[in-house]
């Protein structure tokens, strides 16, 4: 770590730990570079390699594991993205999200104002998130551009994430399209990219990359770089919705592309992976990659979210394991 | 202590350490105190040594020093129990598999007595040690089941000495027990005296495995009890695995035992990095090269060489990889780097690291434990090939770096060391990776990957490096001899005379060197009789000047080996042809020098070694190895280089076309000297040889004397193997003298060849090439 790396980690810790701290400078973007764009590689068998060892070789126990659980839980974009949402399901979710542990674990760990990162919702639901969430801090996100396929006329998209900014989303998950990575158009895609953002005015962008239809890692490598030239201030792997969504082979191409941007023009981007990690185990591999290939500094919030609905609650058991010794039931946390 | 509050701040990984109890208890049980394991039983603790934790320092156990008489009851043991345990190979496949089922049951009491003993990291010995040695025993269970159809014209050598290494205690156990118990033979393995204990586990298991007595033994001590079994008379093949140093020793006093020998020695394995690398696995590539059980072992990626343009960035990207490794308490779950295994290790790399006459040093600045034998990951940048430290095996955690220009730069830098055991290729270029794959001298190369093992997959070294593959049907080669062996050979002495020359017309055979009859440096001749005194001519005395020469046209003739095999096979027929052309003149000559009549035999079967070997040529195929991963590993035959060749006496035609043609159809050069009393043959061939289009070099011939040419031929630094079929008694010369570059020997041990038999092709082709292991992984 620079010097710079740790005085904002000291910065960082001094503040209350239940918010997300925006610290960072957002991420200006720059010209697209052709040159750097055809050089990137990604080796896959290596790649697969790297991630498989990766559980074998780091290991949190006991209150470190309870530790990093809870650090897990505040990088949680708590998510309900399904045709059947309800502003009733959406506020019994932002509930959740304000207490996203019982009270008395909570107490018992000494972390009794913790929360979720954020909620992530659809255009429609954001009214009543922000309104369930107001006075927490807590931002709304919402999925937006045609989510999940992105396949909705241009101007349509760009639209939507001017109305669901107006609507109050602090932060805006937008969905690339995938066409232009598969025919190597990487000029559209840093055009679309770069439209995008502008049209989020404020509010942070994270690009959905739908890792799972880029065919390659080598793909999902370009395809970072050029949304985060573009001025991505998080790339995501996943809208949950591709057969297949976040992968540690694929979350470690895209935070080595954060981590050359990073080098290359000292701007920090944030990663989220999204769909497919369920457990609590899961989580705390994720955190031990972003810890080990990004640094400390990306643990946070602002850095780093977990795109997921169902994590939550093995966590909780997980939590109350630690606090009474006892292993726990689903049922004995509340539902979100 | 932190708090889960502290600790959610700085996310911290803490402590995570695996329990050691289980392993005491054992230790306990056993009493603290260990003898040997001889004929299926325990023997009584002798005169004991300490077995130290490299991590904390704190003794484990007391171990036997073994003597004299424990080696030797423990070879009795080994040879009582030999025949009975060769007979049946699916018996034995049986064993091999309940000691597979064995140690896969204990397989954590195995990896954390196995990091107690040697320091390396938990995950390590569970994730990769003890996997592997199981994987030996199941896939060796199989050869054992399979021997009988796959290899009938083999044998079991007998009672088998094997003497394995502290940085892989039960890994290497494995890799030596498994192919000597599949091929039938039993075994007396001594365990580096650092790290012991693991061998001992074994030797429990084999009890409940089934084994039966005697088939494994295990004596322990140190480098002296290695020596008592390397010289032990009764042995009757040595397999060691070790430092270049040992393995020199051990080539040196096994000379002329008739021993078969076996090493897997020392590395400096170069690591190379193309601009078109996926950079980030290449670094973290480096991490399972180099700091992969401390950099203690021989094939590590232990000498980086990137390519000019990304080095800058690439020392970068490894730096920062460095700065993140753990080093620590190598029971703990969460940790890169363990243990070196004994002070006086910690103490040869610091020394090493000191003395470094350039370069820019780098070192992981995570804090040391207080406690316990720990060395820094360390970089070494900006080196020249001509410092020490990129020349010479460290052993340690220390990478050494210097850069290229182009491939062929690459591979000239990679290829500047005595060793040859193991090289790594990055590149996305898959027309750039498979080119440069075999162009490497080295036994195994990874290509975008590093330290991948399996039992099926050949490893070993050339060079240096030594010699032998571990794995694959070729290590189970290694321990088996022909079934057909052959009697003793008496000297067959040179006939005398003082009569005049049968020919009126002097014809002078000279010698052929770089496809010219030179005259030897000597500057002189020998003359050859018939049986009844008649004077068939003279032929010269060469000398070591004269090898010296040989061995630069064989060097000229570097090309050959990339030939096609098609073009080698032509050129083969075409000798026969010539041959045949000239079948009744060469069958008069042979009947005049020898005085019998078998001459036109003679050169039938010279013709026929001709055919079988054209046909060999093209045909002797590599193998896509089954390893577990997605990729291949490709066994490729490739010529062991420059061969010198002592031919036989007793078969003056015949035995040099049967060894000078495998070897030159399998791609190699070769400088023969004739049958020393019966040369006018080899003199006459080489004037087939010239009207044949075989190239310049190829193949070279001497004449001259065979006690006075083996050892400068075998001592020769730029030559890679030497056979000897000769009567004389040169077999002991020729293995110490091979010792100087530990070049590998074929010799005859004074022992005759049915040149006529035939059916002995395989035997040729494992003598005249080396597999050498490319691994593939694939994926997009």
């Amino acid at each position: 770590m620079t010097q710079t790396d740790t005085a904002q980690s000291a910065a960082l810790s001094t503040t209350k730990d239940s918010l997300p701290q925006l610290h960072e400078p957002r991420n200006p973007g720059m010209p697209l570079d052709m040159d750097l764009i055809q050089s990137i590689q990604a080796n896959t068998s290596a790649i697969e390699r790297r991630a498989a060892t990766l559980p074998g070789r780091r290991s949190v126990k006991k209150d470190y594991q309870a530790a990093w659980l809870c650090r897990a839980i505040s990088c949680i974009d708590l998510t309900t993205l399904s045709g059947d949402d309800t502003e009733g399901r959406v506020r019994r979710l932002c509930a959740k999200a304000r207490q996203p542990v019982a009270p008395a674990l909570l107490e018992a760990l000494g972390l009794p104002d913790l929360t979720v990162g954020a909620v992530c919702v659809y255009h429609d639901m954001i009214p009543a998130a922000v309104d369930a969430l107001a006075g927490s801090n807590l931002p709304v996100a919402a999925v937006s551009t045609g989510f999940p396929a992105g396949l909705s006329p241009y101007h349509l998209r760009l639209q939507e994430i001017r109305e669901s900014v107006a609507a109050g989303a602090r932060e805006i998950d937008i969905v690339i399209s995938r066409r232009h990575v598969l025919t190597g158009n990487w000029q559209a895609l840093y055009d679309e990219m770069a439209e995008m953002r502008e049209s989020c005015g404020d509010a942070h962008v994270k690009a959905i990359l739908a890792t799972g239809e880029l065919g390659t890692l080598r793909n999902v490598a370009r395809a970072s770089f050029v949304c985060m030239m573009a001025g991505a201030d998080f790339i995501k792997t996943s809208t949950g919705k591709e057969p297949v969504n976040a992968t540690l082979p694929v979350s470690l191409t895209m935070i080595r592309a954060i981590r050359d941007y990073h080098e290359m023009t000292g701007i920090r981007v944030g990663y989220k992976p999204a769909g497919g990690i369920s457990k609590a185990k899961d989580a705390l591999t994720y955190l031990a990659l972003i810890k080990d290939e990004l640094g400390d500094r990306w643990l946070r919030p602002d850095l780093f979210r977990f795109g997921a609905s169902s994590l939550l609650n093995d966590i909780e058991r997980q939590l109350e394991h630690h606090v009474t010794g006892a292993y726990s039931a689903g049922w004995r946390h509340a539902a979100g | 202590m932190s708090t889960v509050k502290e600790i959610f701040e700085t996310m911290d990984y803490g402590p995570a350490p695996e329990s050691a109890a289980e392993a005491f208890a054992w230790l306990v049980d056993q009493g603290d105190r260990f003898g040997h394991f001889i004929d299926g039983t325990f023997t009584e603790p002798g005169q004991t040594f300490e077995s130290r934790n490299p991590g904390t320092g704190e003794v484990l156990a007391h171990v036997t020093q073994a003597t004299q008489a424990d080696v030797d009851a423990a070879v009795a043991a080994a040879r009582k129990a030999q025949k009975k345990w060769a007979k049946d190979s699916h018996a034995r496949a049986r064993v091999l598999y309940a000691i597979a089922r064995l140690l896969q049951k204990h397989s954590r009491l195995f990896a954390v007595l196995e990091t107690l003993d040697n320091g390396k990291p938990i995950r390590e010995s569970r994730d990769i040690d003890v996997p592997l040695a199981q994987r030996h025993f199941y896939f060796h269970a199989g050869l054992a089941q399979l021997m009988d159809d796959e290899m009938p014209n083999r044998t079991a050598l007998g009672v088998c000495g094997q003497i394995v290494p502290w940085n892989f205690p039960l890994l290497m156990l494995a890799w030596k027990i498994a192919p000597a118990l599949a091929a039938g033979n039993t075994v007396v393995l001594k365990p580096a005296e650092y790290t012991t204990l693991t061998a001992l586990l074994f030797a429990d298991i084999c009890r409940q495995a089934g084994v039966p007595r005697g088939v494994v033994n295990i004596v322990t001590g140190d480098g002296a009890v290695g020596e008592m079994i390397t010289t032990h008379p009764d042995i009757d093949k040595i397999a060691f695995t070790g430092s270049t140093s040992v393995g020199r020793r051990i080539r040196e006093a096994t000379a002329g035992s008739g021993k078969a020998l076996t090493l897997e020695l020392g590395g400096k394995s170069p690591y190379i990095v193309f601009d078109d690398a996926d950079l980030d696995s290449a670094v973290e590539g480096l991490v399972d090269a180099i700091w992969f059980n401390q950099g203690q072992v021989c094939c590590a990626g232990s000498r980086l060489l990137v390519q000019e343009g990304v080095a800058e960035r690439f020392h970068a990207k490894l730096k920062r990889r460095m700065d993140g490794l753990r080093i620590g308490n190598p029971l703990d779950k969460c940790i890169d780097v363990g243990a070196i295994v004994d002070p006086v290790q910690h103490a040869r790399i610091a020394e090493m690291v000191n003395a470094r006459s350039g370069g820019e040093l780098h070192q992981c600045p995570a804090p040391l434990p207080a406690e316990g034998c720990f060395y820094p990951p360390t970089l070494i940048t900006g080196l020249t090939p001509a410092d020490p430290l990129m020349q010479e095996e460290i052993f340690g955690p220390v990478l050494v770096s210097t850069t290229f220009r182009t491939p062929s730069e690459a591979v000239q830098l990679a290829n500047n060391t005595r060793y040859g055991l193991a090289a790594t290729v990055w590149t996305e270029n898959v027309n750039l990776a498979l080119d440069i794959a075999p162009k490497l001298a080295a036994g195994v190369v990874w290509v975008n990957a590093t330290n991948l093992f399996d039992a099926a997959a050949g490893f070993g070294g050339v060079r240096e490096s030594g010699f032998g593959r571990e794995g694959g049907w070729e290590g189970l080669a290694a321990y088996t001899r022909p079934a057909k062996q052959g009697k003793p050979l008496a000297l067959v002495k040179p006939h005398m005379g003082e009569g005049g020359p049968a020919d009126p017309l002097d014809r002078t055979a000279k010698l052929y060197i770089g496809g010219k009859q030179a005259r030897p440096d000597s500057g002189y001749s020998q003359a050859i009789y018939s049986p009844r005194g008649a004077l068939l001519g003279h032929v010269g005395l060469a000398n070591r000047k004269d090898i010296r020469n040989a061995v630069e046209a064989m060097n000229a003739a570097s090309g050959w080996g990339k030939t096609t095999g098609h073009l080698r096979a032509q050129i083969l027929y075409y000798v026969a042809e010539n041959l045949s052309a000239r079948a009744d003149e060469f069958a008069k000559r042979l009947n005049a020098m020898t005085g019998n009549t078998k001459g036109k035999h003679e050169v039938d079967a010279a013709i026929r070694q001709l055919f079988t070997w054209a046909a060999w040529a093209d045909k002797h195929d590599g193998r896509a190895k089954g390893v577990p991963i997605r990729g291949v590993a490709l066994a490729m035959n490739e010529p062991v280089g420059k061969i010198g060749l002592l031919c036989a006496d007793d078969a003056p035609l015949l035995g040099l076309v049967s060894a000078v043609a495998p070897a030159i159809a399998m791609g190699n050069r070769v400088t023969a000297i004739a049958s020393e009393p019966f040369p006018l043959a080899a003199t006459d061939f080489y004037q087939v040889l010239e009207t044949s289009d075989v190239p310049a070099g190829v193949v070279n011939i001497l004449t001259g004397r065979h006690a006075e040419l083996a050892t400068p031929l075998a001592a020769h630094l730029d030559v890679d193997a030497v056979w000897s079929f000769s009567s004389s008694d040169v077999s002991a010369q020729i293995e110490a003298a091979s010792a100087r570059n530990l070049k590998r020997t074929w010799v005859n041990d004074g022992l005759s060849r049915d040149w006529y038999a035939g059916g002995d092709s395989a035997e040729w082709r494992a003598a005249a090439t080396e597999v050498k292991t490319i691994w593939i992984p694939y994926g997009e």
